[in-house]
């Protein structure tokens, strides 16, 4: 983990109106370094990683992306977007076309990939999340789990250098979330970037390198995970913890 | 067991109750008195075919004259092309017919039909003008009849469908410029009646121009309708694209996409297929409304018709006339609004189902 950080965040506020969403957030994830961030509903974990790949315009501060500062310039914030891959908690997959097509839309019309190739790399992809044979079917014709597959599949699909994920498994099925994750835990070990919101903590303990704690747009704590839920330093995140270990 | 089952069914719906009882017998009652009478006239007793009026003349109103429509079809179908050319009107009505039919079904839905129709106009354009390989030229004030009628809606459909995208995309695009003149127009168009359009653009539009310069009237009136058809089927997208999630345009932002890619390929095919019904409501009331064409002076099928009645032979058989024209607005009318229906029904179901 040497050079130049993936992620460099200084002093970074974001306001929705007159409410501070974030406030002066000081973050940087190292090449390799997978983050989870967790906290209480509304602390801004969402707003924070959206403006990685700007998604959301920060106020104020810096946010320099694989060595590029985002800004107004729309050019860098579409090739920031082409090497950061994003999983949503709704999926948002194309409804329109198949699985294969949401893999390679990308890849044939961003990266210029010629369609045979876009083709194999998908397969490819869709073998590692293992649903290769629902290829040529409809999103709405997959269960939330798979789909959340694809998804993961469909931002593999970029070869991103830096993967995103706001709370994958929040939506799904107790029985669906295991898969989900399980693919997750497979693409940590191969050394991807990840900065994953959620609340999983059994996940945190396996892949995170730190927590990340948030509260009313604030990092409270930033930890290695066996420190973290050992000996959480703050009453904020102690309090967080006794909730979601609680039941 | 049926017998008893029909008389439950007569008793709960059509004599529930005494009013009911009463509308359903008074109802009968209009049928039995009009519908005899109508199939005879219109069918029993009717002239299908006679070499002038004079066998009509001689029925005197006992029966239909539908030899009048007989006597007139070509005219009424083609205006007054040059006749050993109706071929060419004909062929056109096929081919547009043909862009129309391509279009409706789901299997052809993809950016391949914008060429198709690219290809389908511009063969309509030659066949209706010639003047190159060989068709002799006819000038378009010619053009008349069902062709004109079915001309003027599918250019004028065609040209402001995309136009209509366009505004639709204007209005929401959040450039307050593009978002303002689009809204603009939309609101401005929409506050005026169509035919003060057709007015303003057969009468004022020669005014502005520079002395010299003349734009024919068929095709001013073809630009008031584009203009008219665009503010209200842009209403009808922005519909659609209003129904689309953000999170489809933020995933698609997420990958890259430029805003062109992520509304091409992302967000106009899902808002134009949920946009499908409403269009095709707004596209048949756009069919009826190019009958106004003949306020000023341009001969679409129902001025044909009129014009028809004027010829001294063939007065006093408007009834049959006007008649036939209201079967071909209906005859296109129906199907459009039936196929609208099935695929209401078709789009409503849960999963996009099998492949296309
Ligand atoms: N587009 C927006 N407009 C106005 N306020 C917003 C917007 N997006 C987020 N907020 C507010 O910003 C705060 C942080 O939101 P954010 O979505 O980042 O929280 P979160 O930590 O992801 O919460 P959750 O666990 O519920 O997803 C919340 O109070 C939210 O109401
Ligand atoms: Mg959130």
């Amino acid at each position: 983990m040497s050079g130049q950080p993936m992620i460099e965040m200084c002093r970074v506020s974001k306001w929705f109106g007159a409410f501070q969403a974030l406030k002066d957030i000081d973050l940087s994830v190292a090449k390799g370094e997978k983050i989870v961030v967790c906290g209480p509903s509304g602390s801004g974990k969402s707003t924070l990683i959206r403006l990685v790949n700007a998604l959301e315009a920060h106020d104020s501060g810096t946010v320099i992306v694989d060595g590029i500062e985002l800004g107004d310039d729309l050019r860098k914030i579409e090739a920031i977007r082409t090497e950061v891959g994003m999983v949503f908690q709704s999926f948002n997959l194309f409804p329109h076309i198949t699985v294969l097509e949401n893999l390679t839309l990308a890849p044939i019309w961003v990266r210029k990939l010629p369609k045979k190739d876009a083709d194999a790399l998908a397969m490819e992809l869709l073998e590692r999340v293992k649903i290769p044979e629902q290829a040529g079917k409809y999103p709405g014709q997959l269960s939330g789990g798979q789909q959340q597959r694809v998804a993961i599949a469909r931002a593999l699909a970029m070869r991103p250098k830096l993967m995103l994920f706001d709370e994958p498994t929040s939506a799904l099925d107790p029985e669906m979330i295991k898969e989900v994750l399980d693919v997750m835990v497979e693409l940590a070990r191969e050394g991807m970037t990840m900065v994953v919101v959620t609340h999983e903590m059994g996940f945190a303990r396996t892949v995170a390198d730190r927590v990340v704690f948030m509260d009313q747009g604030e990092i409270v704590e930033a930890a290695r995970p066996d420190a973290f839920f050992a000996a959480p330093q703050t009453e904020r995140a102690k309090l967080f913890l006794s909730q979601i270990l609680g039941h | 067991m049926t017998n008893a089952f029909i008389l439950r069914w007569l008793r709960a719906n059509l004599f529930s109750s005494w009013p009911n009882a009463l509308l359903t017998i008074g109802a009968l009652w209009l049928l039995w008195r009009a519908v005899p009478p109508l199939i005879d006239w219109a069918f029993l007793d009717a002239i299908w075919y006679a070499p002038d009026s004079k066998a009509c003349r001689a029925a005197a109103g006992e029966g239909a004259c539908w030899a009048f429509i007989a006597d007139k079809h070509r005219f009424i179908l083609f205006g007054t092309y040059p006749y050993d050319q109706h071929w060419r009107p004909a062929l056109a009505c096929a081919v547009l017919i043909g862009l129309w039919i391509a279009s409706a079904l789901r299997r052809f839905w993809s950016w391949r039909l914008v060429p198709i129709w690219i290809v389908g106009l511009v063969v309509v354009g030659v066949l209706m003008w010639g003047g190159v390989l060989g068709l002799p030229y006819v000038e378009n004030e010619r053009w008349g009849g069902l062709i004109l009628t079915l001309l003027l809606s599918t250019f004028g459909l065609a040209i402001a469908f995309p136009l209509s995208v366009l505004l639709a995309l204007g209005r929401r695009s959040g450039m307050p410029v593009i978002q303002g003149l689009c809204v603009g127009f939309i609101e401005l168009i929409r506050g005026v009646p169509l035919i003060s359009l057709l007015f303003m653009a057969s009468v004022m539009l020669p005014l502005f121009l520079p002395a010299g310069v003349t734009i024919d009237k068929l095709l001013r009136a073809q630009i008031a309708m584009i203009l008219f058809a665009a503010a209200y089927l842009a209403e009808v997208v922005r519909g659609g694209l209003q129904a689309i999630p953000r999170g489809q345009y933020e995933a698609a932002d997420a990958l890259g996409l430029s805003y062109w890619k992520k509304t091409l390929l992302i967000i106009l095919p899902q808002a134009l297929r949920i946009s499908i019904p409403p269009l095709v409501n707004t596209f048949i009331g756009f069919f009826k409304d190019t009958s106004l064409v003949l306020i000023i002076g341009l001969f679409d099928l129902l001025s044909t018709i009129k014009v028809s009645l004027t010829e001294p032979a063939w007065s006093g058989f408007g009834v049959e006339a006007y008649l036939f024209a209201a079967l071909v607005y209906f005859a296109f009318c129906f199907a459009m609004s039936r196929y609208s229906q099935n695929l209401e029904r078709e789009l409503a179901k849960p999963e996009p189902g099998q492949r296309r």
